[in-house]
């Protein structure tokens, strides 16, 4: 049996209670909403580019833990990357939740993301990590429909 | 809804002891038998589909094994043992509701497809631009989205009730709404995401003193109390099988009077005629002519199984039993700080929603799901519910009589571990 603890890591209930970058930009270049219909988890992105740099994002919504965190996290790491790394950083980081169950993650590439490895013996918890960052992946595409789990 | 007379009206658990003994009625339930993460399973999410007792799921594997064949075309004997065992089931429905006819009697495949059928009939017959549709704040996706897409569609207006805080309809405003353009009322006799038992007794009443049908959805509350649909006085009532004990794929669309003369067919198809050809066809007679196709023979004759095995136990004791394990669960659950109970009207049945503070629903109930508990976390299909609390979504748990107290201490200490997980 999992233990809770490696779902729910001190990390990310820190970041569930005291989100980072937990508001509205008005100079955002990219603005993308994501939406999860099944448990109602809301989340608007927002993105500010300098070139093909990432200079600021940050997120509004409302959701449980997991989606909580994995947005605040997110806006973390992403900010001075390029397009290209944060392409790259979506796959990692989707391998990271996404992965065999019986098998350790391999979170060299996510960096301190690597909390989210529990997620993957969660099988209904997936899409709460995931949906921030298919949101992100919207954004960036400048897409004009709001992202769905579903 | 008050159906234990006041010659049994048991207050305690212990005196519900020897004419209901729960341990024996779970022996019914093989699923119940197991362990989720290394726990022994408690399942508390009655109100999203109950379990089956071998009953059902026997009367199922023995249909198909012996009798089986399509219904209503084949002079050969197993066709008329199937035609038989499915038409039965409609005589049993009929019983278990108190309709007066067979024929009034229709399967779907479950209140969605029962309330769609009615939506698409009223649209085609009395619903005109300007007139209005009057729902509550509290119904299902299931009541409001069929009649929202037939509003549309005719230029009509759809009309929502109001609740209060404790999750009750306002009943002075919801008689104030049903006015000269209301063509139908439709409202659900026991909220799914707030437990409430409305007064449909008195709202029929004054609908029809306006001389308004009214749509009973019946999902929630079939399983929980006797339901008599002439006594209600509904116009149409429908409920689904898998809430019941009975299989999925299964429900009942009930109309009074002529309706179902009244309402034009919800699909075209074989069975719901009497003769076909290029120029003319001529439609079946209620309740074929609503049954297209070839229906959920087997579902059918499980959901047969099911009414009989809770008819057997009896309403007043699963009413009974029911209550006392609510009064329980709210009782202990209101001891628990930092919980807020989304649903507190004076007459409800078994569904507790409730949110924590500081913890999403949906981390409620993992962590109540690694303890083998199952709950319910989400909007169950009530958004607008949802909206009018301020909530997302909220943490429900329903029971069945086959719930116990341990089962009650159980979610009580789980939901003091959410609060400690998350202290
Ligand atoms: C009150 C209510 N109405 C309608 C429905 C829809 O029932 P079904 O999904 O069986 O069609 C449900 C079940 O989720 C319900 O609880």
């Amino acid at each position: 049996m999992s233990d809770l603890r490696d779902l729910y890591q001190e990390v990310i209930l820190d970041h569930n209670k005291n989100p980072r970058n937990f508001r509205a930009m008005d100079d955002a270049d990219r603005k993308a909403d994501g939406f999860n219909p099944l448990c109602g988890d809301k989340v608007t992105l927002f993105v500010r580019l300098d070139g093909d740099v990432i200079a600021d994002v940050s997120f509004q919504g409302s959701g449980c833990a997991i989606s909580t965190a994995s947005a605040s996290m997110m806006t973390q790491v992403l900010v001075g990357k390029t397009l290209a790394q944060a392409e790259a950083l979506f796959d990692a980081f989707h391998d990271v939740v996404t992965g065999d169950p019986t098998h350790a993650a391999d979170t060299s590439a996510v960096g301190k993301l690597a909390v989210f490895a529990g997620v993957r013996e969660y099988p209904t918890r997936v899409k709460c990590a995931t949906l921030v960052w298919h949101t992100l992946k919207s954004a960036l595409k400048g897409e004009q429909d709001p992202v769905t789990t579903e | 809804m008050r159906v234990v007379s006041d010659a049994y009206s048991p207050d305690t658990l212990q005196e519900l002891r020897g004419r209901f003994d729960v341990d024996k009625i779970r022996e019914d339930f093989p699923i119940l038998d197991q362990q989720i993460h290394g726990k022994r399973l408690v399942y508390l999410d009655n109100a999203a589909s109950t379990q089956k007792p071998r009953a059902v799921i026997d009367a199922e594997t023995l249909f198909m094994a012996r009798d089986y064949a399509n219904i209503h075309r084949g002079v050969h004997e197993l066709s008329q043992r199937a035609t038989e065992a499915y038409e039965s089931v409609r005589g049993r429905v009929r019983r278990f509701i108190n309709a007066e006819h067979d024929r009034q009697i229709v399967f779907v495949r479950g209140t969605t497809e029962g309330i769609n059928l009615v939506a698409h009939g009223i649209g085609k017959t009395i619903l005109g631009p300007g007139d209005e549709i009057l729902i509550t704040h509290m119904e299902h996706h299931s009541n409001i989205v069929p009649w929202q897409m037939v509003c549309e569609e005719r230029g009509a207006k759809l009309r929502v009730a109001p609740i209060n805080e404790a999750g009750e309809l306002d009943l002075a405003e919801l008689e104030k709404l049903i006015t000269e353009r209301t063509r139908l009322v439709a409202l659900v006799h026991v909220s799914n995401a707030l437990g409430t038992i409305n007064p449909v007794e008195e709202i029929i009443r004054f609908a029809h003193e306006k001389g308004v049908p009214v749509l009973l959805d019946g999902a929630q509350a079939v399983a929980h109390a006797k339901v008599d649909v002439r006594a209600l006085g509904a116009d149409f009532y429908v409920f689904s099988s898998h809430k019941l004990y009975g299989p999925t794929g299964v429900g009942v669309l009930y109309a009074s009077g002529d309706w179902l003369d009244r309402l034009p067919p919800y699909q075209g198809g074989g069975d719901m005629i009497s003769s076909v050809s290029f120029e003319k066809t001529i439609y079946n007679k209620p309740p074929f002519k609503f049954e297209a196709g070839t229906p959920n023979i087997t579902g059918v004759v499980g959901f047969g199984a099911a009414i009989d095995y809770v008819e057997d136990i009896g309403f007043r004791t699963i009413e009974a039993y029911e209550r006392l394990l609510l009064n329980e669960a709210t009782e202990r659950l209101r001891e628990v700080d930092g919980v807020r109970l989304i649903g507190t009207a004076r007459e409800k049945a078994g569904v507790l929603s409730f949110v924590i503070d500081g913890v999403h629903p949906h981390d409620v109930g993992t962590i109540l799901d690694q303890d083998g508990i199952a709950i319910r976390a989400g909007h169950h299909c009530a958004q607008p519910v949802m909206e009018r609390f301020g909530v997302p979504a909220t943490a429900r748990a329903s029971f069945a009589f086959y719930n116990t107290r341990e089962e009650i201490d159980k979610l009580v200490r789980g939901v003091r571990k959410v609060r400690e997980v998350f202290a």
